[in-house]
């Protein structure tokens, strides 16, 4: 290899290795601010009474104590809103998983008239903020008794217009060649659902398992309007009610927090690649 | 082909009303037919006489809007709804579109680490984080304010000035709602050919050049995309407000959704907030229209 050539590479490689510290200094400083509020929060949830208020501020407990935690079980009755979490965001998926795969995939492979015209029709309702459904849904939901009932958060949110737009989309790839064998070997249409369709959109049906869990879970304007008895409440309902009451308890709300998001997180991390799916399938759509 | 449609027809379709009964049933019941009673309903006096006796309730015509369009504390939410959406959202798809070129260049590794520690904030619970951030920007504790001091900057009080209020909400949604663009945009760069760098660089353009002649230009489906669910979901401002500043200090974070709740579910008027979340409806598709034809205009 002639210098030349050699001192060219050299000086390209040296180039290379300063925007690589560049980039990575980014993108270190970029995972410490996206992570500092979540560490707190854990550092906080574990100090002494008053440590969190202290100034200057600590960033670490002095002394790990896992007495707030004990507190928001015996004290605060946090036990049952994570038990009304799990029962409603639970509910809500299954139902939906059921609901919105059988629609998604009727509109992808079942022809019947109005089809297309009806899916325009349900597209509109995307663009809809559900903000502006809540007022009468209240009084519907006064007038079914379903107020202060578990029921009255999980009815609206088991079929959902995203969610069979999800199926359908995935659904489109089923080849009809497979349905109509089934046909000629006379299953019926739901036979044929349930024993083909249903294995084939296996990776679909999981995103969108744990898109509902995540959003339900994570859902507070309507589940706030409709749960009025404290023993109903969800997580965010309860956790925004005792913030009100404890304000000055910062390492109560911490660990308050904490449950709160800890089973999202788990969820996410271990089924991560289904759920950014789904975040794929809805920019695709457009 | 021919086989398929001659076979398809009665049962196929009789089947198909079966699986698509449940779903266009409760998206019919409790959301198409309350969107339609909310029109309804913003025409007429509902309050709490309404919902003792619905025989209380008179049809007003556009009193409810009318009222709306002459009481400042609408305008002070629709102002602040906006400047958190046209601040808050512009900042956030920069900050995604900053790390996607990032996480797309050929000299990084771990990609998948950081893009799972960038997209993390996304997937917490709002209302759980709104919480923490609400320390973290106390006036004497938080360590927004400890960090700020050891710049020699004086502290601030984040959530009771009435000027510092929205920024410090922005900037918690800012860190919330990156991480979903940023894989938007991400998959968006992976879809641009590479020979099109390759040529640009024969060409001696630099790195900014091709930014601007290239990346920018490819990526704009994707970033009206983007601009679009992002403005949707920050025109909904509701937990922040809700759970840090209860819409204060001087109302400076009331946003339009917190108005329509307090005055639906705190007072009760229910025709009345119907209106203000028809405006809403309004603004968003406004918005939406506006942002679809930019992007024709351009192509």
């Amino acid at each position: 290899m002639s210098p030349v050539r050699e001192s060219v590479m050299q000086s390209a490689r040296r180039r290379d290795n300063m925007v690589r510290v560049l980039l990575y200094s980014l993108l270190l400083i970029g995972a410490a601010l996206a992570l500092l509020p979540m560490v707190w929060m854990v550092s906080a949830s574990l100090m002494p009474s008053g440590e969190a208020s202290t100034y200057p501020p600590h960033f670490f407990p002095s002394r790990v104590t896992f007495a707030h935690y004990a507190d928001l079980f015996t004290r605060l009755n946090l036990g049952r809103y994570l038990l009304n979490s799990a029962f409603v965001a639970l509910v809500v998926t299954i139902s939906s998983l059921a609901i919105n795969s059988m629609a998604g995939y009727a509109f992808a492979k079942l022809r019947f008239r109005g089809r297309e015209r009806l899916f325009r029709v349900l597209s509109t309702g995307l663009v809809l903020p559900v903000q502006v459904a809540m007022l009468p849904l209240f009084l519907l939901m006064k007038n079914l008794g379903l107020i202060n009932t578990y029921w009255g958060v999980i009815i609206p949110g088991m079929a959902s217009i995203f969610g069979i737009f999800l199926v359908r989309q995935y659904a489109l790839a089923i080849p009809d060649e497979m349905l109509d064998a089934a046909r000629v070997d006379g299953a019926s249409e739901f036979r044929i659902f349930w024993s083909i369709v249903v294995p084939g959109i296996v990776p679909i049906l999981a995103t969108l398992s744990i898109w509902t869990f995540l959003a339900t879970w994570n859902d507070f304007m309507w589940p706030l309007i409709v749960l009025s008895d404290e023993s109903h409440y969800t997580l965010p309902v309860a956790l925004a009610n005792l913030s009100g009451e404890h304000a000055q308890d910062t390492e109560l709300m911490m660990a308050g927090s904490v449950l709160t998001v800890i089973p999202v997180m788990l969820v996410f991390l271990f089924l991560q690649r289904y759920y950014i799916q789904g975040v794929m399938a809805g920019s695709v759509k457009g | 082909m021919s086989t398929r449609r001659l076979r398809m027809p009665a049962e196929a379709g009789t089947a198909a009303w079966f699986f698509l009964a449940p779903a266009l049933l409760l998206i019919g019941v409790f959301f198409f037919l309350p969107v339609a009673a909310a029109l309804l309903l913003s025409v007429t006096d509902f309050d709490l006489y309404g919902i003792a006796s619905p025989g209380n309730t008179r049809f007003i015509g556009l009193r409810n809007y009318t009222r709306l369009l002459n009481t400042p504390d609408f305008w002070t939410a629709l102002r602040n709804t906006f400047y958190f959406a046209f601040v808050g959202g512009p900042l956030t798809i920069a900050a995604a579109l900053g790390a996607a070129l990032l996480l797309s260049s050929k000299l990084v590794r771990f990609k998948g680490f950081f893009r799972t520690v960038y997209f993390t904030p996304f997937v917490t619970t709002l209302v759980a984080v709104a919480i923490v951030w609400r320390y973290l920007y106390h006036t004497r504790y938080g360590l927004f304010n400890f960090g700020l001091a050891k710049l020699g900057i004086g502290p601030i009080d984040w959530l009771g000035d009435p000027h510092w209020a929205m920024p410090a909400i922005i900037l918690m949604a800012v860190w919330k709602g990156f991480g979903y663009n940023m894989l938007i945009f991400i998959a968006g760069l992976q879809s641009i050919p590479e020979e099109l760098y390759d040529a640009a660089e024969i060409d001696g353009a630099g790195p900014f050049r091709r930014f601007f002649n290239i990346t920018l230009p490819m990526l704009a489906p994707t970033l009206v995309f983007v601009a679009v669910i992002t403005m949707i979901g920050y025109f909904q401002l509701f937990a922040e407000p809700y759970v840090m500043t209860q819409g204060g200090p001087l109302r400076s974070t009331t946003s339009v959704v917190l108005l329509m709740y307090e005055e639906g579910f705190r007072w009760w008027r229910m025709g009345y907030a119907a209106a203000i979340a028809f405006v809403l409806f309004l603004v968003i598709l406004l918005a939406t229209l506006v942002q679809f034809r930019l992007q024709k205009e351009r192509a």
